[in-house]
């Protein structure tokens, strides 16, 4: 019984970091992988889905629907966003760092100064249950579920899709596409707004653990940057076995040292793995099964 | 060169000249904006204007103002690695970081008897330019580029502010000086100029001021000469096109890592500056806010020209102060706004634009 304690809890650490990882990165990597861009307001798009998720919660919506209508906001304003700044910027993707950061100090400093500096949350849903003698928080479960859940969701809507046919032809061939009559401009506009979703779906996930300041886009942001950047351009092939390995990093290091060493190794991780494998795991992957 | 006629500095042949007056016709040239008689007595009138500054302002001006200009050689840095050679660095703090420890770290184990300061200065910017060196190596030579080098940069500058914030225990000492965690180290002393009679002590104010300016001032003819020399052409070369650059025989891991290094460098010359003006240093120094702000000074001035990358960090400097004064709150905003609009409108920055219209106007100071 002591052993399977023991287990559960290595596992539950390992499933946590796993699934915050997978959820947070979600949306960069959609962004990132699919068009290139990278987006440093993804942090604050969490933030308005964890603002809206709480808001509609707190109004009677119950928490799932709530979620919903947090990812919906943010990916509407990810659209909107992506039609009068992001559009300019395709051929210049040092550029859309820099203007994107700059979006993202607007939107802190700005729901800063119009809903203070702190807003009422909703407190953790489910209760605990209890294995040995540690309870665990049973909503991370959930969020564990929601994590496979994302991925499976996320490999339909590609794969098995027109939508997700069409926006991959417009990823790896712009001009055939074009070509084709594939209208891409609303294709690019509609992949930004569905990374801004997700980056919005883990802002509303993660908004009952949470408290709600306006810089808690910042505590996704580094780890969501990790998650891509080692898996690559492919979320499935890339960002999932990348959120798998650094979830045993982060978690053991956590354990073992504290929470800024768990920091610290991922930092690593990406530094190293960048220079060992230049286009991620998922480059790698692919060249050696070919 | 089809104008060199008209400007002031001799046009006898290269073959003829002397090494120094080849480097002095250098402060002209294709990588820097302004030539001529013209371009020259309005740098020597700001400079003369700055020099008289102090004697018609309070202390607490000329000390802010030695505070502004503490930041320029970071910003002039960062022009360097990212508006002439490409590389857009987010790790410009920690070099900066690094170099305001270690000049803390030896100031406070030394002390500051016979100029001692100064040494330590020197050793804290060769070492953030050694880091910055070896981080170059690792990237370039690992042929790294476009946005990952802004992600391995970035990634540098928080593993050494979590470290650092991580390091308020009493284990945690070099010698008398205590690292203190998020609190950062203070108690160091300020620059020293060992003077006959006592030692003078360069506090925010009029001394460190004057010290200040000369720096600013030799470091930005300096950046003009080489930037004009073959060394800066070939930074440019790799910026437009680095296959081209590699096809035409240039080593361009070299060019970039040497860049690298030296905008480290002026980075770290920065760190000890700043810590040395304020007597402390803190590990949110190198943070995501922190590492930020060069890029926005540099984007905002105009990355490609190091004139309009000086103006405008301190014109920006200038501008989040006096609006930090007046309404904190909204700075942010504004400083987000003004770079959104910068990237949008200008992409080659505002200073640097608003400098291309007036040289137009004038027709000669054209590059």
């Amino acid at each position: 019984m002591e052993l399977f304690a023991t287990i559960f809890a290595m596992t539950y650490q390992f499933g946590d970091a796993f699934a915050f990882l997978v959820i947070s990165c979600a949306g960069l990597a959609v962004i990132f992988g699919m068009m290139g861009i990278i987006n440093l307001a993804h942090g604050e798009f969490i933030m308005c889905g964890a603002y809206v998720t709480a808001a509609s919660a707190r109004a009677g919506l119950p928490l799932p629907l709530a979620i919903l209508c947090g990812a919906l906001v943010a990916g509407i304003v990810g659209m909107a966003i992506e039609r009068t700044v992001v559009r300019h910027l395709y051929h210049r993707p040092l550029d859309s760092i820099i203007a994107t950061w700059g979006i993202s100090l607007i939107a802190t400093q700005g729901v800063l100064i119009v809903l203070g500096s702190t807003m009422q949350g909703i407190g953790t849903p489910l209760g605990s249950i209890t294995v040995g003698d540690r309870s665990y928080s049973a909503y991370r479960l959930v969020l564990m579920a929601a994590a496979i859940g994302l991925l499976v969701g996320l490999y339909l809507l590609f794969y098995h899709t027109r939508f997700g046919v069409i926006a991959r032809a417009t990823i790896q061939r712009p001009q055939m596409a074009r070509a084709l009559g594939v209208d891409t401009r609303r294709i690019y506009g509609l992949t930004f707004g569905l990374g801004a979703a997700l980056a919005g779906l883990a802002g509303g996930l993660y908004a009952p653990t949470m408290t709600m300041v306006p810089t808690m886009g910042s505590t996704f942001i580094v780890e969501s940057f990790v998650t891509v950047v080692v898996g690559g351009a492919d979320i499935f092939v890339g960002a999932a076995p990348a959120a798998a390995i650094l979830a045993v990093i982060k978690a053991s290091l956590t354990a073992w040292y504290g929470q800024l060493f768990g920091q610290i190794g991922l930092l690593v991780a990406v530094i190293i793995v960048i220079r060992v494998l230049p286009g991620g795991l998922s480059a790698w992957l692919k060249r050696s099964k070919q | 060169m089809p104008e060199v006629s008209g400007s002031f500095l001799d046009d006898t042949p290269v073959e003829q000249r002397s090494r120094a007056a080849i480097w002095l016709s250098r402060l002209e040239g294709p990588q820097t904006m302004g030539r001529g008689p013209v371009f020259w007595a309005v740098v020597v009138l700001a400079v003369l204007g700055a020099a008289i500054y102090p004697q018609f302002t309070n202390p607490f001006a000329v000390g802010n103002t030695a505070y502004f200009m503490v930041w320029t050689f970071m910003a002039m840095g960062l022009g360097v690695v990212w508006g002439y050679t490409g590389a857009l660095s987010f790790g410009q703090t920690a070099f900066f970081g690094v170099a305001g420890y270690a000049y803390g770290i030896l100031t406070i184990n030394v002390g500051a008897a016979f100029g001692f300061t100064w040494v330590a200065l020197i050793i804290s910017v060769a070492l953030a330019g050694l880091i910055a060196l070896l981080i170059g190596y690792f990237m370039f030579y690992g042929r790294i580029r476009g946005v990952f080098i802004g992600i391995v940069t970035l990634s540098v500058t928080l593993v050494f502010e979590t470290f650092m914030a991580q390091t308020a225990g009493p284990q945690w000492r070099v010698g008398d000086a205590r690292l203190n965690g998020f609190n950062g180290m203070s108690g160091m002393p300020p620059l020293t100029i060992p003077w006959f009679g006592g030692d003078i002590l360069l506090y925010p104010g009029i001394g460190l001021y004057y010290t200040l300016l000369a720096m600013v001032v030799l470091c930005y003819l300096g950046l003009r000469m080489l930037l004009n020399a073959p060394f800066g052409n070939v930074l440019v070369a790799i910026r437009e096109n680095p296959e081209r650059a590699e096809m035409l025989g240039y080593d361009i891991r070299l060019y970039q890592m040497l860049a690298f290094g030296l905008g480290g460098a002026l980075a770290g010359l920065s760190g000890a500056l700043y810590t040395a003006w304020g007597q402390y240093i803190t590990p949110s120094s190198m943070g995501l806010t922190a590492a930020a702000l060069p890029i926005v000074w540099v984007a905002v001035g105009g990355r490609r020209d190091i004139t309009a990358t000086l103006l405008g960090t301190l014109a920006v400097l200038y501008a989040f102060q006096t609006l930090t004064i007046y309404g904190s709150q909204y700075a942010l905003i504004v400083m987000g706004a003004l770079l959104v609009f910068t990237v949008l409108v200008t992409p080659d920055g505002l200073i640097a634009t608003a400098m291309e219209r007036i040289g137009r106007l004038f027709g000669k100071t054209r590059r």
